[in-house]
């Protein structure tokens, strides 16, 4: 009995959410949540108010304790100024350091001689709004502040496929569906 | 129970087809997006490392989450499945569900969510609901929260619920209210001033039936902090001060005495250039809204430690947590970035980390002499304020050098030092405190654009304060041996090394193989199995490993695109933070084959 309610539940639950899916308008992609971070003097940001006047964004998710986190921030940090150039991209860092080792976040970022934009996700209500599993996580918007393009870890080298991506964006074009 | 979850699925279900029916006409879309994980690992029995035989032979972790937001409305679940829990999980977990699921919306400033949330109030320790899914911590609270914010710098929240434990809720139910303000949003003659202030206050009180044969225990525990948090340019102080009424429960061992939390930060940094300074004092601060549960099962709070949080295998053998039952603890931090051009900064210059971190007990006295500390029914003991404690549970200096020497090649190099109370620490006895010392290489080699080398080099040797306790040395035991029954095993005379390759080409695949191993101390087996044994168990078990004494071999490869992540491992895994292929997982001991599928959507 239990059994069959159960998944009929679960037929219901997913033809719902494949409506849901559908019922989506396919000129509402999606954007950023509405979630409050922390600016690096403790005041509070809300996420949806990001922008950067129609230029693209990369938002990273990042710590202070994860070694590819940095490499990647560092990777992007050698060619920042070139690609903020190119692109006028501006780079959100979002620390999901919590409060063992938050305080080490604005520091540390000085320390490495990095100029992006940081605000701190202690909690990780950010990280959950935006579906991350691990750090690091690497998101790329378009002007218009819709998610057109994602990528989770880090590797020497990954730095050039977000670069080629970025440019595809800032050029307005469409981010291919399979490389 | 199954009843339980049966209700909220066809409750959330319900839910979300009436918003399906509603948005079509009234909300005009909105968007799906969710993650999911799973990680699944093939044991082999390994008495070599202690690793048991699982009857389930082959076990996963896996869960997603669903998330529908449209605007000012969300709502979403996680299923959870742990058929069964992997090794080093709480059994507790055994079984599927929809543990997480939420609605919430805003409206002018307002924000309320009901089902499962998390939230934190200042640094946590008064109050902090959290999700660890790789150590398998989730003290989700499951009721109603609400936010307000009815003028401009000013915050509020309001909670209200009970607490996640596994796939139920504690007992105790778990009331709170924070307020927050910015003093610079909410004086407009501020909003320019280069001196920004925000203070703040929460309060949390829990409930539990006091009915106990043993003891006379209230009913309801409040705890209640203030905060500041000051900024000057470059400079930036917050601490926060928490103070919790008699609280009797089985971490404390039932003693009446109020508990009190202190802890702040200060730090100045420029570009280029760091200091960090951090102090903590935590007075039986344990708090949970059940006062008999232990280990990390429904803490209502968070008592940050204030050492540093290392990654790299070796360095993270001998990790610190804080004590809730008393410690003082303070760190120093300076990171110094040596410019190019100069003789130590080279072409790229040169990143430079000193640590230094110290958590000692805190003073306590007896109440009387024939009353000893913690006894049960009683203040317990007394403790002055700013005087440290005798015993020393823990310190760490380390540096850490990062070198760019050329636009291919580029190392980091760290040495630490560690004194490690096993005892304090782990909550253990009969083992001895010593010091450790460890070393690390790392090394990129970038062969092109795409391709690149990563190397690790690793020592770890401990101090020679060990004292060996008659009668438990295991040197020269043989597989055969069952390890459960040797009672206390001192492995910390063992000195260790790792070597670690990783090469990998971007943006999709990595391999890696590393090997850690004990290459000298009492615990170094000197057994080796003669090959045809090694053959006939090969064949038997098909675990290659298993016959390797003192090495924990461990190969891997991956394959990333976007969003989606596949990887596979075989071999023998200490406990600890471990990073391969651009992401860091906690991962417990075991030997065997394992599988990770992580993607976003």
């Amino acid at each position: 009995m239990i059994r069959k309610t159960i998944l009929a539940a679960t037929a219901l639950l997913i033809s719902s959410l494949m409506f849901l899916a559908t019922a989506q308008d396919a000129s509402k992609a999606r954007k950023l949540p509405a979630v409050d971070v922390k600016t690096m003097d403790g005041g509070k940001v809300n996420t949806s108010t990001f922008s950067n006047n129609g230029k693209p964004m990369i938002i990273s998710f990042w710590a202070t304790w994860c070694k590819p986190c940095i490499q990647e921030l560092n990777a992007i940090n050698e060619n920042y100024t070139d690609w903020q150039k190119e692109t006028g991209v501006k780079l959100i860092a979002i620390s999901i350091d919590d409060a063992k080792t938050s305080a080490r976040v604005a520091p540390f970022v000085n320390g490495k001689g990095w100029s992006y934009e940081i605000f701190s996700d202690a909690n990780g209500d950010f990280k959950r709004e935006m579906s991350v599993n691990n750090p690091p996580h690497s998101f790329l918007l378009n002007g218009k502040g819709e998610i057109v393009w994602q990528h989770v870890g880090f590797a020497e080298g990954n730095e050039k496929e977000l670069y080629d991506m970025l440019k595809l964006v800032a050029a307005g074009k469409p981010i291919p569906e399979q490389k | 129970m199954t009843y339980k979850i049966l209700r909220c699925f066809v409750l959330f279900t319900v839910g979300l087809l009436l918003i399906n029916n509603s948005s079509a006409q009234t909300l005009g879309g909105g968007s799906i997006h969710g993650n999911f994980e799973a990680n699944a690992q093939y044991y082999y029995r390994d008495t070599l490392i202690g690793a048991p035989a699982v009857p389930e032979k082959m076990m996963m972790n896996g869960f997603a989450n669903f998330i529908y937001s449209n605007d000012n409305f969300a709502a979403g679940l996680r299923y959870e499945s742990y058929l069964n829990p992997l090794q080093g999980f709480d059994s507790r977990y055994k079984g599927s569900g929809i543990p997480y699921r939420f609605i919430s919306y805003k409206n002018d400033g307002l924000e309320v969510t009901v089902g499962s949330y998390y939230e934190q109030f200042g640094s946590g320790m008064v109050f902090r609901a959290y999700e660890e899914r790789g150590l398998g911590y989730d003290n989700a609270m499951d009721g109603i929260r609400v936010k307000y914010s009815p003028i401009k710098g000013f915050y509020f929240k309001g909670i209200i619920g009970k607490q996640r434990s596994y796939f139920t809720t504690g007992p105790g139910i778990v009331r709170g209210f924070d307020g927050e303000i910015n003093l610079n949003e909410a004086i407009e003659s501020w909003a320019e001033h280069k001196t920004k202030i925000i203070i703040g206050g929460s309060f949390v009180s829990k409930y539990q039936d006091p009915a106990d044969p043993l003891h006379v225990l209230p009913a309801n525990v409040g705890c209640s902090g203030g905060r500041i948090n000051i900024n000057h340019g470059g400079f930036n102080f917050s601490g926060e001060y928490a103070y919790k009424i008699n609280d009797p429960d089985y971490v404390n061992n039932f003693i009446y005495k109020p508990g009190q939390g202190l802890i702040f930060n200060a730090n100045y940094s420029k570009k280029g250039f760091a200091l960090t300074l951090a102090a903590t004092r935590i007075d039986n601060m344990d708090y949970r809204s059940d006062r008999n549960a232990t280990i990390n099962d429904l803490l209502i709070n968070f008592l940050p430690v204030v050492t540093k949080q290392h990654t790299y295998a070796l360095s993270s053998f001998y990790p610190y947590a804080s004590k809730a039952n008393g410690e003082m603890a303070w760190q120093a931090e300076m990171v110094y970035n040596i410019k190019k051009g100069t003789f130590f900064g080279g072409d790229y210059g040169t990143n430079l980390d000193i640590n230094f971190s110290k958590a000692n007990a805190i003073d306590k006295q007896q109440l009387n002499d024939s009353t000893p500390i913690a006894t049960a029914n009683t203040q317990g003991y007394t403790s002055k304020f700013f005087a440290f404690g005798r015993e020393q549970y823990f310190q760490d200096i380390n540096i850490e050098v990062s070198h760019k020497v050329s636009k291919s090649f580029k190392f980091v190099a760290s040495y630490l030092n560690i004194f490690y109370n096993k005892n304090a620490v782990q909550g253990l006895a009969g083992y001895n405190s010593f010091t450790s010392n460890v070393t690390i290489l790392e090394m990129f080699y970038k062969i092109n654009d795409k391709k690149t080398l990563r190397m690790e080099l690793q020592t770890l040797s401990n101090g020679s304060n060990l004292i060996s306790l008659a009668g438990i040395n295991l040197a020269g035991k043989t597989p055969s041996s069952d390890y459960s029954t040797t009672g206390i095993k001192q492995d910390d005379h063992d000195k260790w090394a790792m070597g670690l390759v990783e090469y990998s080409v971007s943006p999709h695949w990595f391999i890696a193989g590393l090997d850690m191993f004990i290459y000298s101390g009492d615990n170094k087996s000197s057994y080796s199995a003669p090959t045809s044994e090694v053959f006939s168990n090969f064949g038997k078990t098909g675990n290659l490993f298993a016959f390797l004494p003192n090495h924990y071999p461990n190969i891997s490869a991956g394959y990333t695109h976007n969003a989606n992540r596949f990887s596979i491992g075989y071999g023998k895994q200490r406990a600890g933070i471990f990073c391969v292929g651009g992401v860091c997982r906690t991962v417990p001991a075991s030997n065997g084959f394992t599988f990770s599928v992580t993607s976003s959507f």
